[in-house]
């Protein structure tokens, strides 16, 4: 039976506990709003991006000759998966809800006999997937001591990746990353870069917030519908992951902000639990003190 | 006067200007031109250069290194990688700027890349000169 004085240890150090994550969660609150400020303001762009990319797309014919980042390299043997995931623990099943996605796609891939490639984002995808797909792992980027990820991160990866496709490294690329749904709930998704997945355009056009003559507005291009077009595609691969990475901030964050709060409760409650057990405790030796006392007088 | 029509330039992080403008002179990859209310329907790439923007009677000029712009009668969007008001561009900034594209313009290794880093070397060098004058 622990001593009274290992009980009072015991609970000054969940006490001690129940402050680290209190102030965790209230770190993670302060940084979700900025996440999520963020993920809101560079949705405009994205959405621009993805109308004008499907007007385009829907006017230049679909041939032979054709960017291959929009119609493939016609095979699909070499899988390039982009994990992306956050570069600290402690938030939940954040880390390993993106891996467990990523690995059970790599695993059916690499059943149906095609080769997979890995490429992380942030340490942690890559801890968690390194014990059974390490060999697959050709690339890992990591955003270490970053508060903010902007622009120019999102452009790292991308010409990663699209230096990569240039040299014929890999066919398909996917992007795992967990959307933001709200606070309490960050889905991990998988979303296939290359070759681009465009957006019908009529659907784009309608949900078009001033599109004024809609998407059946005939387009001058300049210099030339393909020369916009090779110009998006490569812009489109940024956007995505740009998108991506702020999705996943913001998901870290809420995930960190649960978890935590989780955390803070269940050492409120260990707490209580603990200082009844001590109060007990105190009694009976009180009570077993006194008896001894009486006996030892009454003996006399 | 054909009167106003609106003007959204947005970078990939938010949207930098939204405004009810007259007219917008844009770099176009073909050559500069400018977009007033009722213009024809256009998608175009940009070069690196200068927006010019009269809105509410007031000009602002701002620095694009690349994007492209959607035309429509009554809307006119820019999609900037990366925009600057001119009146931010000075003394140090300017430098590094100049210094950023220079770097660019040595490691470019298509002509492609070649052409729009030199455009953004000129481009910065001309606004460090109307500066210094």
């Amino acid at each position: 039976m622990a001593s009274l004085k290992d009980m009072r240890n015991r609970i000054a150090s969940v006490k001690a506990t129940r402050k680290i994550t209190k102030a965790m969660q209230m770190v993670a609150a302060a940084k979700l709003r900025r996440a999520q400020e963020a993920a809101t303001a560079a949705r405009p762009y994205a959405e621009r991006m993805d109308q004008v990319l499907a007007s385009v797309a829907s006017k230049v014919p679909t041939r032979e000759g054709q960017s291959p980042l929009l119609v493939g390299t016609g095979k699909d043997q070499v899988h390039l998966l982009i994990v992306m995931t956050a570069e600290r623990g402690l938030c939940g099943g954040f880390n390993s809800n993106i891996a467990k996605l990523a690995r059970a796609d790599a695993l059916k891939l690499m059943a149906a006999g095609k080769t997979v490639k890995i490429l992380t984002v942030g340490r942690k995808g890559a801890d968690n997937l390194r014990r059974d797909l390490g060999r697959q792992i050709v690339e890992r980027i990591e955003f270490r001591g970053i508060k903010q990820v902007n622009a120019g991160h999102a452009e790292e990866v991308s010409s990663k990746v699209l230096a990569m496709f240039e040299k014929g490294e890999f066919d398909v690329a996917t992007m795992y990353f967990a959307e933001f749904k709200s606070v309490i709930a960050q889905k991990p998704t998988a979303l296939q870069l290359i070759p681009a997945r465009i957006a019908d355009a009529s659907v784009s056009g309608k949900s078009g917030a001033v599109t004024t003559q809609g998407a059946t507005a005939v387009y001058e291009y300049e210099p030339s519908e393909e020369e916009v077009l090779s110009f998006l595609l490569t812009q489109n691969i940024s956007t995505q992951l740009l998108r991506g990475l702020l999705e996943n901030a913001a998901s870290e964050q809420g995930a960190r902000m649960s978890a935590m709060d989780n955390a803070t409760r269940n050492a409120a409650d260990m707490i209580n639990k603990l200082t009844i057990k001590y109060n007990r405790q105190r009694q009976a030796q009180i009570t077993k003190e006194l008896i001894e006392i009486i006996s030892g007088a009454e003996a006399l | 006067m054909a009167g106003t029509f609106k003007f959204e330039l947005v970078s990939p992080e938010r949207i930098l200007m939204s405004v009810d403008a007259d007219q917008v002179r844009l770099p176009g990859s073909d050559g500069d031109f400018t977009v007033m209310a009722g213009h024809a329907p256009v998608i175009a790439n940009l070069r690196p250069g200068t927006l010019d923007v009269k809105a509410e009677g007031t000009t602002r000029r701002v620095f694009i290194k690349s994007g492209f712009a959607d035309v429509q009668a009554e809307l006119l969007t820019v999609l900037a990688k990366d925009a600057t008001d001119v009146s931010e561009l000075t003394g140090a900034r300017l430098t590094s700027e100049i210094e950023i594209a220079e770097a660019a313009l040595k490691a470019a290794t298509d002509d492609e890349a070649r052409r729009m880093a030199y455009d953004a070397v000129e481009q910065l060098k001309a606004l460090a000169g109307g500066k210094a004058a």
